[in-house]
Parts: C-alpha cells; sequence; structure tokens
C-alpha cells in the first residue's frame, strides 16, 4: 500500500505520546533530588542504580532512543513535504493572526528540546554509562554529585530553564495534536484531552523547570 | 472612499507576478470588495489597460468561487465569509489594501488573482462519491436516520471549495476541504458502505495532488467561510485509521 503523510503524521503521534508518557516517569525519578540532601543522594544514586540494571527499563530504553530518533527524522521527511506544498510565498502575510505561535513552529521548538537532548545526554547519560564516577556509601554510582555540581553554573540553568519552556510549548500543541491524528472527534473528548493536555503540559514543565532553580538556591548559598 | 490597492498582477502560469500599485477614487462603502475591483477593472478598460482577472460567479457566498488574499487574510479580515460577502465598510478611507491570489503548490496561479483548484476535483473524484446507483428519491421513511445525523451531514456538505483552508494553512494542506467530505460521506447510510475504501483513496489523492499534511494549527476553521469543524479532520483521520486496520 502506498505510504501517505498521515502514515508519517501517525509515526509523530504514537512516538511523541510515547515521549510524552516518559516525561512522567523522568519527572517522578527527578523529584527525589528535592529530597534533604543526605536521603536525596541515597536514593537517587540507588535509583538510577536501579534503572541501568533491569532488563525491562533496558527494553524501554531502546523504545525510547528509538521515539526520539523516529520522531526528529520523520518531523524532517514532513517537513520536507510542507515546504514543497507551500509554492510560492505570500507578500503580505497576515496568517499568523488565526493560529497559535507554538502550533506553527513545532519545528523550531522541536530543533531545540533536540539540541537540548544531545547536551544532557552527553553530561549525564554518556558520563553515567561510560563514565568514571566515585562511589557513594553504599556502592551505587555518585550520579547526584554530578547532578549537583553542574547546577552550580548560572548558565547551565539558563539553558535548562530555556529548553524547559520550549518543551514546554511544543508539548502544548504537541499532545492534543497527537490525539487529533490518531482520530478523536468526538467534541466530548476532544475537549478532555485539550484540557488534559494544559493540564499536563503546565505541570511537566513547572516541575522540571523547579529542580534546577531548587539546586542552584539551595546549594549555592 | 479612496483606497491604495497593491494587486497580484501575473501573465500566466509560467510568468513571474508582482505587486501592482492603483489608486482607487469614489469607493462607496456599501460595495461588496469584488465591486470595488469591478470599479477599478471599468477604469482599467477606459485607460485600456488588461483587467484584473479574478473568480467569481454568485456573489451571495455559495459557490465557493471566489477567493483572495486581502491584507494577508483569507477572505480578507471577517470570520464567515467569502470575499463577495466583505464589504468596503470594513475598511478605512486611505487603506492600503494588498491582493493576492490564494498561493499553494497545489493551486498555480492561472492569471493575476485566478488560480486553478483543479486539485480539490481530483480529491472528489478519488472517492467522494457513492458509486451504486440511488435511483429515483424513495420514500423519506425507509431508510431511518436521526436528526441530528442528517444535520451534522449537512454541516459538513456545507463545504463550498472555495480553498481558503489551504491558503491560510501554513502546510497548504486540503485536510478541512477533504475530511468535510468524508464526514458527510460516512454520516449518512448510503455512505457507510464504502468508507474504507474512499478514505484511503482521497487521502492518497491529497499527497498526490501535492498539498502537504495537517499539523493541526485549526487556522482553517477560523478562515472557512462556512466554519466547517477542523473536528472532521480527526473524524477523517479516525476513519483512516480503522480502514488501515481492518484493510485486508
Amino acid at each position: 500500500m502506498k505510504q501517505t503523510t498521515l502514515m508519517y503524521k501517525l509515526v509523530m503521534a504514537v512516538t511523541g505520546l510515547f515521549l510524552c508518557f516518559f516525561l512522567i516517569i523522568h519527572l517522578l525519578g527527578n523529584l527525589q533530588l528535592l529530597s534533604p540532601p543526605a536521603i536525596a543522594r541515597e536514593q537517587f544514586n540507588w535509583y538510577s542504580h536501579l534503572l541501568s540494571g533491569n532488563i525491562l527499563i533496558k527494553i524501554i530504553s531502546y523504545v525510547l532512543y528509538l521515539s526520539i530518533i523516529a520522531h526528529a527524522v520523520y518531523a524532517l521527511i514532513l517537513t520536507r513535504v510542507n515546504i514543497k506544498a507551500q509554492g510560492s510565498q505570500y507578500v503580505y502575510d497576515k496568517r499568523g493572526q488565526v493560529s497559535s505561535w507554538n502550533s506553527r513552529n513545532m519545528g523550531i521548538l522541536g530543533t531545540i528540546i533536540l539540541i537540548f537532548l544531545v547536551i544532557h545526554f552527553k553530561d549525564y547519560w554518556y558520563v553515567y554509562k561510560f563514565g568514571h564516577l566515585p562511589l557513594d556509601a553504599k556502592g551505587n554510582k555518585d550520579l547526584y554529585s554530578i547532578v549537583i555540581s553542574s547546577f552550580q553554573q548560572g548558565w547551565y540553568i539558563i539553558l535548562y530553564e530555556l529548553s524547559f519552556i520550549a518543551l514546554g510549548f511544543h508539548l502544548l500543541h504537541g499532545f492534543f495534536s497527537a490525539s487529533r491524528t490518531l482520530g478523536l472527534y468526538q467534541p466530548k473528548y476532544a475537549k478532555v484531552v485539550r484540557v488534559f493536555g494544559w493540564a499536563y503540559s503546565l505541570l511537566i514543565t513547572f516541575g522540571f523547570m523547579l529542580i534546577p532553580l531548587y539546586i542552584y538556591f539551595n546549594f549555592n548559598s | 472612499m479612496k483606497l491604495y490597492l497593491k494587486v497580484w498582477r501575473q501573465e500566466n502560469r509560467e510568468s513571474k507576478g508582482d505587486m501592482v500599485s492603483y489608486v482607487v477614487e469614489g469607493i462607496s462603502e456599501h460595495m461588496s470588495f469584488l465591486e470595488m475591483l469591478d470599479l477599478l477593472n471599468e477604469r482599467l478598460i477606459q485607460k485600456g489597460e488588461r483587467v484584473i482577472e479574478f473568480d467569481h460567479d454568485c456573489r451571495e457566498g455559495i459557490c465557493g468561487a471566489c477567493g483572495m488574499m486581502i491584507n494577508g487574510r483569507a477572505h480578507g479580515p471577517l470570520s464567515g465569509t467569502t470575499t463577495c460577502q466583505l464589504h468596503m465598510r470594513s475598511f478605512k478611507d486611505g487603506e492600503t489594501v494588498y491582493i493576492e491570489p490564494f498561493r499553494a503548490a497545489a493551486f498555480p496561479v492561472l492569471r493575476d488573482l485566478k488560480i486553478d483548484r483543479s486539485g480539490f476535483d481530483h480529491i472528489i473524484q478519488s472517492g467522494g462519491y457513492i458509486s451504486a446507483s440511488t435511483g429515483q428519491a424513495p420514500e423519506s421513511n425507509s431508510i431511518p436516520i436521526a436528526h441530528e445525523t442528517t444535520e451534522a451531514a449537512f454541516d459538513a456538505a456545507a463545504c463550498i471549495g472555495c480553498g481558503a483552508c489551504v491558503a491560510t494553512c501554513k502546510n497548504s494542506s486540503a485536510a478541512l476541504f477533504t475530511s468535510a467530505k468524508i464526514s458527510h460521506l460516512v454520516l449518512l447510510p448510503q455512505g457507510k458502505l464504502e468508507a474504507a475504501d474512499r478514505v484511503i483513496k482521497m487521502v492518497s489523492q491529497m499527497d498526490a495532488e501535492g498539498f502537504g499534511h495537517c499539523s493541526n494549527t485549526e487556522a482553517c476553521e477560523v478562515e472557512c467561510p462556512q466554519e466547517i469543524s477542523v473536528l472532521h479532520i480527526g473524524r477523517m483521520n479516525y476513519q483512516y485509521n480503522k480502514a488501515l486496520i481492518l484493510k485486508k
């Protein structure tokens, strides 16, 4: 059967929703950083060790890598189709008045998130998997110290906060857009998804934004 | 009223167009936008210049022939209206008004403000019909349909195919147009039988015509003269996904 852009959109929707689900788990794990330092160190390092050892988590992590790559690659394919479909440009263009900025600029927001992910993977994921980390009292790799020390730098905080804002706007449109692509059309449930999408996006964005600020202001004083 | 117009002038499909300035005096605020262009065209004829070509037919908002970008918006600044339903009282004296054709790769400019919308026809031809002969109109109670269902189908069928949805879409997607036709037919008993085949053919044809995909900015619903709901796009996607899963 011939492939259509709608099939590509389905890939975008399914991978996007999986990444949305992952963000919840990721945020819940990170919230452990907000505990008092002595407890937080042991718990966070134990949790990181738990995730790296479990076979089920390993499978999910491969799905995660694949989702990020597929989401980005199909976004590029679809953007190319779009640019071709536009034809010539309007001389005087006020079309922006009838739709939200973030819904029109998912590609830019996604690019910011992707750049952030490269830095984020390099600084934590790569260091944890392939770097040499000191061990904590329980014998787990001390990722906690790395996190705390990296969030002492002001520019690093700004980088993270800006990326989370981009993520928030991306989610705000992405979550609802995925539901539409998957075929949700009943007005009642469309409204439920809209409201849930807002609540979800706000919680995720402010949840992630809180952690670097908390660490910066609590450990820098 | 006196208006300063900047109008897109293009000789034919192949040539490169440009914005040309005109000053139009003596405009009545009661004129429709098309009547204002008629006035300008009459003066161009008197001066021996080529008139500005644009599509129009019924001039009462039900045929879908007229359509242009006015000040960067499809069918101008009002919502729920076609270009012919826009009146000059919506503009200020001495204002500069930009007039361009609807633009999309699938809508090539034929001349000036006139575009080729046969891409829409090809989408309908690919499956936007019921292939069984329905014969004479049957006794009205022999096919039971709930009132809400007929109303919903009619809301979708109200699409006049003007192309504003494509013109305003950042992706030049024809999703609203196509989904309106799919919704209209799938809601009715006669249309349900070929639903799966229809949606696959029509969605594929959208791509083949060179329209982009839908990224749910929902700009189309705002600019649609008939205020066709974007939820029809959701229903089209639902029908498409169902057809993909159930297809043998």
